[in-house]
This record gives structure tokens, C-alpha cells and sequence, in this order.
């Protein structure tokens, strides 16, 4: 084995080794960027600094795609496979670089120069096809991370030269009430932020109104999650409040991964103060000191402004001790991952800030009562977050004034796939999925609409006789179609769903944590059944196994990506019952059974 | 504490307020299968093949960790819950030697499941591993039911000298860097191959004499490999 000079490790170390474990991720990164790989004595070396064991960093390591344990390329390239990038030729690009560079996915040169990887979205569906690059320099031993958006045929010297371009985001829809300062290609100073009346809002909150007063405006807007789950935000913050026991906890998930969704990172790149004024406001309702923001790995562009402006914001006195004279003190950190999509899921995030694998925990208990390291935690999305500002500052009436009693308020829809306007859209709820998707983004390209991915790779497929459905929680629940992330991804006529369906299927073998059986086993025994399906080489009795194996993830898995791994899939064989080698008259007689066709699928199952 | 009252298959019984289902149902003799729970190791609801239906529950409940609560429904049998139990049992015979598992057979044999039914999928085919006089290791037979590394870890020795390897369908019990287990903080206690289901983890003289060896070969392999690690 190399010797490796582990002084600068042991000087980089130094500020996080007293943290304890909850350092293990950044102290992987830190070391990562000084070595380009984590090699046995970098690692053993951080385990001793940080006092975890030698095992466990090594079962972090593994966990983590973005954190190498062999030797990888001086610059890694990481090429999306997902649909949106696949639309427009990913495939085509990732060979021609796996060419020149003479390897094959997931390999390294044999020069030592470039690792290229297939890897899963980006969240740049709206500027497709996306890599994401991370360059190491062994003479200076630092490495830097970049996006590369729209990336064109002939754009190959510029991915081996590292020279990324980011997303030049389309930003549109029929209102701004939170995207007015996105899509610029930059992100706003806290001067712009003001100008539009930021910061109103931690004012009003942390000098006029008590906790309580914040929760009960924010319960009366109707606010409810954007990451998913659409959880009422008051009540969230409402049970972190109560719940007895501190310190408290408040988190800003920005792990952003779901494919098909980008908002979160549009509202990143272009107005981070709004988002950390809405955290703000959120860490003062339930009494929390401390904020960590945790972004994805493969966001380099939103962790930097993130950062930029909680520094503007510190200068200016809305962090840190006694906060615009209120008496409340607040930190704030910022936590990147490094590559795990179910780091996204509230538990598996706060496994991952405390330095370990990103395993989802068994609830309950729930974050609010036992969230981040044991204690009450409040966790929000960033469209999420996003929101609460206009609200305090305008009340929730006003916030009401746009969509339906039961979806209130605005919504940002990420757009992408064949259409003539792939963006980040806002709107008021209650809008229906044609205005979105004929009059706001421009219309189907390349021929007839042939489906909707709704919700993201969890998600399910709308057709022409959905159009007409309105986006609301409860339209969409009535019509079969997930909210999700707010994912509206297009496929015209002349697109193979079942090409589709394998690179859903594969994003979920990919990413499912391994912990609980039926989703480790159900995500790669669906994915080799759709495998088959894509080449047209069904074995008997496979459709009977899809429907088990999907039925099974979705009753009996521990968390949220089992539970919805199978979704596109089983919508998928209610929509193209022939891609499956049913005739559709079969799949009728199902549906009208009631309850997703259980009742046939447990006949069947007496073989 | 007080007690709460439930129906389990329609039986009403009445347990105290935080008794999980497992534990309610057993005491009226209604079996659960389980394969990852242990008495002794935190439980952690991962093979769910205890799920059970709760009245009400958008999807089935894990009945080692889910305690009862005041009128709760609870179906032990429905058609959901075969169906998950039998599928979930297909794929791990499927991906695993189930062979020795003596424990898990009799659940392939209850819920009728089809070993061949996913035989064209991959499996995890781990090679043995015979690098300590004391135990091997054979991943093969490793249903990731996470007792070892719990004992190893916080549920009893506070060793950590395994955790996993990879993610997903790859996940594996991993060394740091894979290094044999001599160069591990283990400390050859036995308490992980005493909490292994499945055979994965086997005493070396059971092994050797399963394999064919002779006592005096068993002696032999044991000794020179004591002597080796004293040495080292
Ligand atoms: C597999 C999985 C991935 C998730 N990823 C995200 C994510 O990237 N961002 C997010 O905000 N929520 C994500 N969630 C939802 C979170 O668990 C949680 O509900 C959310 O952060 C709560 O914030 P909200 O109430 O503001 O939506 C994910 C959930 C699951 C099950
Ligand atoms: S459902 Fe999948 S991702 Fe969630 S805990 Fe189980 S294995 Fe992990
Ligand atoms: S960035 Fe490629 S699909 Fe999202
Ligand atoms: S025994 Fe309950 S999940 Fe394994």
C-alpha cells in the first residue's frame, strides 16, 4: 500500500474531531477532497480522530455513493440515466465518453485520469442531459464539485476539462409569490431579498408574535408539506413546540432526489434567503437553537449560495446570538450528503447528520417527540419552508386568496420531458394539468401526448382523459394520481415506457438502504422482472410476480420508498396492460374488483 | 399500567398499555412468524414477515415492534398478510441458502412458498470465509437479520468489529476494509455465531466435522491457527 501523508488529514480534522461522530460525513468529504478516495489508513485515521469505530466507517463509506473507498478517476463523471435525461440522448453521451475515455460505466481509466459512472437524476430534468463532475487536483490536493446542464453531443472537451454550465433555469407559471427572484442565473443578495419585502416575516414573528401566534397563523394557512407526505405544517411544528426535552431541532430537508424534481434546488440557486427566513421562523415556533440544512451531494451550485447567504444573512444580524434583539439565539449549519436518495426520508437524514448509515428508523416515535440525535426536531422541505414568509408577512388569509380549501396556496410543478418549456412552474392549486402543461409549458413535443409521470419515480401515469383534472391534493387523490414532489413528467407517442419503466425500476434497486427485506429484495426482483419486460422476454407467471413482489413493497416495507418503489409499475400495468401481455378487458375486470385488484392477485396466488 | 383491550382474529384479549402484537397474540396462542426478532437484541422490524393487518392501517403493521392500543382490529391471517409473508419468504429463498435455517423452513413450508418462483434471480452467492480458529463466516447463508452486528455492537459486547458493506440487494456484514476477522477489535466472544438463524456464522469444529474432518485434523487446523494468531 502507498504511503500517504495523513499531516493534512490530522490539520482538517482538527475543528471537527471534538463534534464526535455527527462529523463523520463532512470529515469523509474533507478527506475525500484531500486524497481523491478514502484509502485504509485516511479512514482508519478519521474513525481515531472522531472516536467511531473502524467498522462503522466503513459500512459509511459503502453506504454513500459519492465516497470511494478504491482509487477513482481525477475526475469523476457521473452521467444521469433517468427519464428526462434519457429523453434526450444521455445514453448517447455517456457512450461516446465511455469511448474516448476507453472504459466501461463504473470504471476507472487506466491512466487514473477519469471514473465515469451512470447515476440517478441529477434534479437538472429541466436542463436534460445533466453530469455531474467532481475534479480532483493530487498537486494542490483539493478537489471541487460542478454541474454540467444541457449537455450537447460535441461537448465532450468540456466535460473532460471539468468546465460545467449550469442550469439557466426556466422559471414561469401564474404567479410569484415565492419564485420572483428565481431563474435568474444567480442567486438573489439579501439587498434583492429585502427590496421584495424579505425578512419581513422573522421580523414580525421574532419581534411581534409569540410562538404560539406563528403556529396557530401557520396552521390557519393551510400550509402542508411539499416534500411528499403533505403533512400539515402547523401541527408539525406544533408538536416540536410541546414536546417536552431539548435541545430542539430544526432541519431543512434539501436532499432533493426524487427523479423528475428540481424546485428545490431552483429555489436554492435563486433565492436562499427566503428559504432560511421560512427556517428562521420555524426554529423561533418550536424553540429550536439550532438549524442544520442538509442538500444533496450532487447540488455544488445550491450548497454554495446556501452558504453565501447564511453568511449574508449572519452579518446582518438574523443568525447567531440574540437575533434582531429578541433574545433568541440561532446557529445554523449546513450538511451535505453524498449520494443516497433515501437520505431524503426525514429519519434516514437524521441518521445520516449523526454520522451514520442513512437507514430510515422504525416509527413511531416521530421526529417531533425523538427526531435528530433523540430529540424534538422539526423537518421541512424547502418549497415548503419557502412558503412561510409570505405568510407571516401577509397572513394566512391572504395566502388563502389562491387555490382550494383544502390545497391552499401556491405550488411549484417541475416540468420536464417532451415538452416545449421544461421549468419550474408556480401556480395556484386547483389549475388544471392541461393549462399547466399546454398554455404555461408550451405543449407535447415530438408528436401526441402519450403519458404523464406524476409524483416522480413514485409516482403513476396520467393519460389524455386526465387532463381535465384539476391540481389539488384531493382531485388527484380522486383521479389515481400522487402529488409527489410536484414531478409532471412527459412522454410523447413515440417514446418506450418500458425503457421508462426499467430506469424507474433500477433508480429503486439502486437506492433502496438494503434494511428492510421485502424493499431490498422487492426493488431488485421488480427490476429483474422489468428487465425482461424491456426486451420482450416474459417468462410465464411474470405478470403474477410483478403484482406480488409490488404489492408486497408497498404493505410491508418499513418506509416511504418501499411502500411507493412499485407504484409506477403497478399503474403502469393498469394503463398498458399489454406491455405486460394482458389484454386490456382482463385488467378491466380487475379494476372493478375494487381495491387495486387485490382480491384476483390473491386468488392467484393459490397456485 | 392499565390495560388495553383488543381483538387479535377477532379473539378479544386485554394486555398492558405498550405490550406489542407479537406479545399479545402469543399469549393467546396465536402464532407470528418471525425471522429477525430476537428477545435480546433491539428489535428493529426489518424481515417483515410478522406484519399483520390493523383495522384501518394504509399498509401492514411489523407485530414485534407495533404496540396494541384501545380497540385495535388486528387480523393475523388476511389475504394481504400471506400474500407479503409468502413473497417476502420467495425472495429470500431466492437470494439466500436457506438450508440450515432451521428456523425459516418450517415457514416455507406454511406459507406454501415457491423456492423456484424468482430461480432466475440473482442471488447472493458470498464465498466462505475461514480466517479465525474459532468461527466462519458463509454470507451466503446471511439473511441480514442484523443480530451479529447488534451483539457485536450495543446490544451486548461493545466490540464493533463488523457492520455492513454496500446497500440494497448488495448489502452484506463487512469488516473494515474487509480484513479477516484477526485483524478486527473482535475478541472471539461467540456471542454472534450463538444469535445467527441461519448458519452463516458456525463454530469452526462444527464446520470442520460437517465438511469430514477427523478429530485429529480438527485439533490441527484449530491449534496451528491459535498459534498463528498469538504469533501475529
Ligand atoms: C424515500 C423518501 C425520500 C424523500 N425525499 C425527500 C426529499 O428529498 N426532500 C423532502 O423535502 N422530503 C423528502 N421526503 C419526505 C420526508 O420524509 C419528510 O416527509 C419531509 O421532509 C417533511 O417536510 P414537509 O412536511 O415540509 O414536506 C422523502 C421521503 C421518502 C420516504
Ligand atoms: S423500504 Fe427500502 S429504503 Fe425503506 S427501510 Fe426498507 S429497505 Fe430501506
Ligand atoms: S437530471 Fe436526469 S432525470 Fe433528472
Ligand atoms: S420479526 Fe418483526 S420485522 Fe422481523
Amino acid at each position: 500500500m502507498p504511503d500517504f501523508d495523513l499531516t493534512p488529514l490530522r490539520a482538517a480534522l482538527a475543528d471537527l474531531a471534538p463534534q464526535g461522530r455527527t462529523a463523520l460525513l463532512p470529515a469523509l468529504h474533507a478527506a475525500q477532497s484531500l486524497y481523491g478516495y478514502l484509502p485504509e489508513p485516511v479512514a482508519a485515521e478519521v474513525g481515531r480522530a472522531l472516536g467511531v469505530p473502524l467498522a462503522d466507517i466503513h459500512g459509511v463509506i459503502d453506504f454513500y455513493s459519492m465516497f470511494y473507498r478504491e482509487p477513482a478517476g481525477n475526475t469523476i463523471l457521473r452521467v444521469c440515466a433517468d427519464p428526462a435525461c434519457a429523453l434526450r440522448g444521455a445514453d448517447s453521451i455517456l457512450n461516446a465518453m465511455c469511448r474516448r475515455a476507453k472504459v466501461m460505466p463504473g470504471d476507472t481509466s487506466f491512466d487514473g485520469r477519469y471514473t465515469i459512472e451512470r447515476t440517478t437524476c441529477l434534479g437538472l430534468c429541466n436542463a436534460a442531459p445533466a453530469v455531474n463532475i467532481t475534479q480532483y487536483d493530487p498537486a494542490t490536493q483539493t478537489s471541487g464539485d460542478i454541474s454540467f446542464a444541457r449537455v450537447a453531443p460535441d461537448a465532450l472537451d468540456d466535460l473532460f476539462a471539468a468546465r460545467g454550465r449550469g442550469a439557466d433555469d426556466f422559471v414561469g407559471g401564474d404567479l410569484n409569490l415565492i419564485t420572483v427572484l428565481c431563474g435568474r442565473g444567480r442567486a438573489a443578495t439579501l439587498e434583492e431579498y429585502e427590496t421584495v419585502g424579505g425578512m419581513q416575516a422573522a421580523k414580525r414573528a421574532l419581534r411581534k408574535m409569540t410562538p404560539q401566534q406563528v403556529i396557530d397563523e401557520v396552521k390557519q394557512s393551510g400550509l402542508v408539506g411539499m416534500g411528499g407526505a403533505a403533512f400539515p405544517t402547523g401541527v408539525k411544528w406544533e408538536g416540536a413546540a410541546k414536546a417536552p426535552g431539548g435541545p430542539k431541532y430544526f432541519v431543512v430537508n434539501a436532499d432533493e432526489s426524487e427523479p423528475g424534481t428540481f424546485k428545490d434546488r431552483v429555489l436554492m440557486e435563486g433565492d436562499p434567503c427566503r428559504i432560511i427566513e421560512g427556517a428562521i421562523v420555524g426554529a423561533y415556533a418550536i424553540g429550536a437553537s439550532k438549524i442544520y440544512f442538509y442538500i444533496r451531494g450532487e447540488y455544488p451550485t445550491a450548497t454554495e449560495r446556501v452558504q453565501s447567504a447564511i453568511d449574508e444573512l449572519r452579518a446582518a444580524g438574523y443568525l447567531g446570538k440574540n437575533i434582531l434583539g429578541s433574545g433568541f439565539d440561532l446557529d445554523i449549519e449546513v450538511r451535505r450528503g453524498a449520494g443516497a436518495y433515501i437520505c431524503g426520508e426525514e429519519t434516514a437524514l437524521f441518521e445520516s447528520i449523526e454520522g451514520k448509515r442513512g437507514l430510515p428508523r422504525v416509527k413511531p416515535p416521530f421526529p417531533v417527540t425523538h427526531g435528530l440525535f433523540g430529540k424534538p426536531t422539526a423537518i421541512n422541505n424547502v418549497e415548503t419552508l419557502s412558503k412561510v414568509p409570505y405568510i407571516i408577512t401577509h397572513g394566512a388569509a391572504a395566502f388563502r386568496r389562491y387555490g382550494t380549501e383544502k390545497s391552499a396556496g401556491p405550488k411549484l410543478f417541475c416540468v420536464s420531458g417532451d415538452v416545449a418549456r421544461p421549468g419550474v412552474y408556480e401556480v395556484p392549486f386547483g389549475i388544471t394539468i392541461r393549462h399547466l402543461l399546454d398554455d404555461l409549458a408550451g405543449g407535447v413535443e415530438g408528436g401526441k401526448l402519450q403519458t404523464i409521470l406524476f409524483g416522480g419515480a413514485a409516482g403513476a401515469f396520467a393519460t389524455e382523459k386526465d387532463l381535465d383534472v384539476r391540481l389539488t391534493f384531493e382531485d388527484l387523490r380522486a383521479a389515481g394520481l400522487p402529488l409527489g414532489s410536484g414531478v409532471v413528467m412527459v412522454f410523447n407517442e413515440t417514446r418506450d415506457m418500458r425503457d421508462m419503466l426499467l430506469r424507474l425500476t433500477k433508480f429503486f434497486a439502486h437506492e433502496s438502504c438494503g434494511k428492510c427485506y421485502p424493499c431490498q429484495l422487492g426493488t431488485q426482483r421488480q427490476m429483474e422482472i422489468i428487465e425482461r419486460v424491456r426486451e420482450g422476454k416474459m417468462l410465464p407467471g411474470d405478470s403474477e410476480r410483478l403484482t406480488d413482489v409490488g404489492w408486497t413493497m408497498t404493505d410491508a416495507s418499513l418506509c416511504g420508498l418501499g411502500q411507493t418503489a412499485a407504484s409506477a409499475v403497478l399503474s403502469a400495468m393498469k394503463v398498458w396492460p399489454e406491455l405486460f401481455g394482458k389484454k386490456k378487458s382482463e385488467v378491466r375486470s380487475r379494476k372493478s374488483e375494487g381495491k387495486g385488484g387485490k382480491k384476483v392477485v390473491a386468488k392467484k396466488q393459490k397456485r | 399500567m392499565a390495560d388495553v383491550t383488543l381483538t387479535i382474529d377477532g379473539k378479544a384479549v386485554s394486555v398492558p398499555a405498550g405490550t406489542t402484537i407479537l406479545k399479545a397474540a402469543q399469549g393467546i396462542g396465536e402464532h407470528v412468524p418471525t425471522i429477525c426478532f430476537h428477545e435480546h437484541c433491539t428489535a428493529n422490524a426489518l424481515c417483515r414477515v410478522c406484519v399483520v393487518e390493523v383495522e384501518g392501517a394504509r399498509v401492514l403493521s411489523p407485530a414485534c415492534v407495533a404496540q396494541v392500543s384501545e380497540g385495535m382490529k388486528v387480523q393475523t391471517r388476511s389475504e394481504r398478510v400471506q400474500r407479503s409473508r409468502r413473497t417476502i419468504l420467495e425472495m429470500l429463498d431466492s437470494a439466500v441458502d436457506l438450508s440450515e435455517a432451521e428456523s425459516i423452513q418450517p415457514m416455507l413450508k406454511e406459507y406454501a412458498a415457491d423456492g423456484e418462483r424468482f430461480a432466475d434471480g440473482a442471488r447472493r452467492d458470498h464465498p466462505l470465509l475461514d480466517d479465525n480458529p474459532m468461527y466462519i463466516r458463509d454470507y451466503a447463508k446471511c439473511v441480514l437479520c442484523w443480530r451479529c452486528v447488534q451483539v457485536c455492537a450495543d446490544d451486548a459486547q461493545y466490540t464493533y468489529a463488523i457492520n455492513f458493506g454496500k446497500r440494497g440487494f448488495e448489502t452484506s456484514i463487512a469488516t473494515f476494509f474487509d480484513k479477516p476477522m484477526p485483524a478486527t477489535t473482535c475478541v472471539f466472544c461467540g456471542q454472534c455465531v450463538g444469535v445467527c438463524p441461519t448458519g452463516a456464522l458456525k463454530p469452526k469444529r462444527e464446520w470442520l466435522l460437517q465438511e469430514g474432518a477427523t478429530p485429529d485434523e480438527i485439533m490441527q487446523a484449530t491449534r496451528a491457527e491459535r498459534r498463528r494468531k498469538r504469533k501475529a
